[in-house]
């Protein structure tokens, strides 16, 4: 899109305007130098750079230490440490406005109960201020990619934000709940449970496994379902795209050996330029306020190597066309994806980037969820919709690939909406989900207004409004409703109770 | 057996399904577990994979060739089934662990379960050896004051109330309510009891005049016991039956769950 045909387009806001524009601008340089391998894959769409821009001047995904903020304010910003709920909310709000990222808003809002509860004094007032900041977040940070998280700790906050978000019916933020089933009490659980089979969140994250994985329970999940480091984030995320990386390969053997290794070193490598750019050109990490107050520190960011397409990957590979044979069903073709991965996080573990320090200077694996234009490619690892078997061993089938990502993987399983009769029935299910290895896991009822594209979340009300021409106020709503013309969103399988 | 349950009692539950039942109930929507197969064969010849065959005299169901088109059950006059599959509570205890780590009980049903006893027992015994839950699924008609047995090994009762008046329950099921009625204050009184049933249609029965007696007795004993009220539908119902009822508006549920409520319950589900 050139920059009249973005000022000219009556689908977007202004905002959104000014947002297309300043990318324009950005992609107009050309400072990066990439190997020409590096260029070949990405046009053949193989590395897929997700519209970052040609000259990175901000880390993707930031998450601010916002307890930290809390305690002393911003001298920046001019706020003092809040006395009580209201100017808890007011300082949030206002920092959020404050935090760069890929898509201009804050992917990550923080642990909104733990920063909230200490303020709580009156539930009523409570109630009426998380209503207010949350409405305040959905109209003004107009974008799904914002996350806020809840647990694993029961709190009034906490309990008062399901509440809220069950009346409020509104896409922004996504919510993540830090699900550990020996710290967050079942009740609390089934609170949100119900708050998911209404309004689509929040996710369910495998807290014990990201504590684990991260080595710290200081981490956030966010924008989609990513696990980063709080005080940090990522500083890229780049896609390999393995649905097609499949048909460059002559055998399953030529893609083990061959293919697939050199892909991911020349993948890794065209991170490490974007990386270095930022870091050592760009100015970023000496010039923006939540690094000099240090709610942010450059030794706490990772380079994030995403994947898409294992499904479509295994079936070329394996020339699987009948169902049993394919990948979901056949053994031969669910052990291939973990055997991908193994290969994938092998050839990782032989590089060395000096700017991820706190991912011991590897690049960290993630599952990308898809972007609106993907056609034949599934999120991640997931098994494609329409093809999605029973749910016992769907979760068994995808709880195999979980472990190698914690900078996020996630599946999403709809249930029916009489679901909502015994919800405890769908904590049993994330208990043993979990159990079995699963990291990340959604839900929602089929009669949602909002729901789950692929990581994020939209009205399909506003889905409707964007097909008749009409403005919406959040951005994503683009994205899903290209989502859901070529990736069948909407016909996922919904879980019959 | 069912590996995943919603509707068998709290959370996730596994299913198992016993034959026989010695009630006839006119909506009845699984009629071929009321008899045992008296291996006729008659179903042979509806079978269209040849998963059915007669051996020494015996009716064998072969599940891998089964297509689940339920033809065999269509066509058989006893109101059994060639499908049933003959197993001890270890066999059945070695589905339900492979998924242990997804549920928290198992629930038992039919058909009459209670008419098993000795099964019920053993198995119930294994599964809370387990940590895992077990509930029963019961039509009533058993007096279960006289089980102490299996009343120890078992957690939770859902009964089904099908008719208070017994002349109703005996036109509606072939039998009379009175163990029904005893079995419901047993229960409640032994806290035991998770939830009542009862399937309701617009027309046939006097719905309101059972809902409204059920839940005086429950509130008078434990309210906190969970009142279902079952939307009639005429799936799986036998030909002969499907017409004689009627499928309720959702006007005629909501009212019958507000006598549930004013009588004192406050668990009330309309499905």
């Amino acid at each position: 899109m050139g920059a009249l045909e973005i000022i000219k387009d009556h689908t977007l806001t202004f905002e959104q305007k000014v947002i297309n524009l300043a990318k324009e601008a950005e992609n107009s340089l050309n400072v990066l130098n990439y190997s020409g391998e590096a260029i070949r894959l990405k046009e053949k769409g193989i590395i897929c750079d997700l519209f970052e821009g040609a000259a990175p001047y901000r880390p993707r995904y930031i998450l601010p230490d916002y307890e930290k903020f809390m305690k002393q304010g911003s001298e920046f910003l001019r706020l003092t440490p809040p006395t009580d709920i209201w100017e808890a909310v007011n300082n949030l709000l206002i920092l959020y406005k404050h935090v760069p990222s890929i898509t201009t808003f804050p992917v990550w809002i923080g642990n909104l109960d733990t920063l909230l509860e200490p303020f709580i004094n009156n539930e009523d007032e409570a109630r009426h201020a998380i209503k207010f900041l949350l409405k305040h977040v959905d109209r003004t940070l107009t974008d799904s990619f914002v996350h806020a998280n809840i647990g694993p700790l029961e709190t009034k906050a906490g309990r008062i934000i399901l509440e809220v978000e069950r009346e409020l019916q509104d896409a922004i933020p996504n919510i993540t709940l830090k699900y550990d089933p020996n710290i967050t009490p079942d009740e609390f659980v089934i609170e949100a449970i119900k708050t998911a089979l209404t309004v689509a969140k929040p996710s369910f994250a495998n807290h014990q496994m990201f504590v684990s994985d991260l080595g710290s329970e200081d981490y956030g999940i966010a924008s989609c379902y990513n696990g980063l480091h709080v005080g940090g984030g990522g500083s890229t995320l780049i896609r390999l795209v393995l649905a097609k990386l499949a048909g460059e390969a002559s055998s399953v053997e030529d893609f083990k050996k061959n293919i697939l290794p050199n892909a991911v070193q020349v993948m890794a490598e065209f991170m490490d330029e974007r990386i270095r750019f930022l870091y050592e050109e760009s100015g970023f990490f000496e010039s923006n306020f939540l690094v000099k107050e240090g709610l942010i520190d450059r030794n706490r960011f990772t380079g994030m190597f995403g994947m898409v397409g294992l499904a479509e990957c295994v079936n070329t590979l394996l020339h699987a066309s009948e169902q049993k044979e394919r990948f979901g069903y056949s053994e031969t073709a669910n052990q291939l994806g973990v055997e991908i991965l193994e290969i994938i996080q092998d050839e990782l573990a032989k590089r060395n980037n000096p700017f991820n320090v706190v991912s011991g200077g590897k690049h960290t694996m993630h599952a990308q969820v898809g972007i609106d234009t993907d056609s034949g490619i599934s999120p991640g690892c997931r098994i494609p919709i329409g093809e999605e078997p029973a749910l016992l061993p769907h979760i068994q089938q995808t709880a195999l690939y979980h472990k190698y990502f914690p900078s996020g993987i996630g599946d999403i399983m709809p249930f029916d909406k009489t679901a909502s009769n015994n919800p405890a029935y769908v904590l049993d299910i994330i208990k043993g989900a979990f159990q079995t290895g699963m990291r990340y896991f959604s839900t929602y009822s089929d009669d949602c207004d909002v729901i789950r594209i692929t990581g994020y979340l939209v009205k399909k009300s506003d889905m409707e409004k964007l097909t008749r021409g009409e403005n919406v106020l959040n951005d994503a709503v683009v994205l899903g409703l290209g989502a859901a013309q070529k990736s069948k969103i909407l016909e996922r399988k919904v879980r019959n109770v | 057996m069912i590996p995943f349950s919603s509707v068998d009692g709290l959370g996730n539950r596994f299913a198992i399904f016993l034959q026989n039942c010695m009630f006839n109930c006119w909506y009845c929507h699984n009629p071929e577990t009321i008899n045992n197969c008296n291996n006729c064969g008659i179903c042979i010849d509806y079978c269209k994979t040849g998963a059915i065959s007669l051996v020494e005299g015996k009716v064998v169901y072969d599940i891998f060739k089964c297509i689940n088109c339920d033809e065999c059950i269509k066509s058989c006059p006893h109101n059994a089934s060639p499908k049933i599959q003959v197993l001890t509570p270890d066999e059945v205890m070695k589905e339900v662990l492979k998924v242990k780590p997804f549920i928290r009980g198992i629930t038992v049903s039919g058909g009459e379960c209670t008419l098993q006893e000795d099964f019920l027992i053993e198995l119930f015994t294994l599964a809370q050896a387990q940590g895992l839950t077990c509930f029963i699924d019961t039509n009533g008609g058993v007096p279960l004051w006289d089980k102490p047995e299996l009343m120890e090994v078992t957690d939770k009762f859902m009964l089904d109330v099908k008719a208070f008046d017994d002349s109703e329950h005996r036109k509606l099921t072939g039998a009379s309510s009175e163990n029904v009625i005893k079995n419901l204050m047993f229960l409640a009184n032994d806290k035991k009891l998770y939830e009542v049933r009862t399937v309701c249609s617009e027309i046939g029965f006097d719905n309101e005049h059972t809902v409204r007696e059920v839940s005086k007795i429950l509130s008078s004993i434990d309210s906190s016991v969970q009142y279902k009220l079952i939307t009639y539908r005429p799936f799986g119902v036998r030909e002969e039956f499907k017409y004689k009822l009627q499928v309720p508006s959702e006007s005629y549920m909501q009212r019958l769950s507000q006598i549930v409520k004013e009588n004192g319950l406050k668990n009330i589900l309309i499905v």
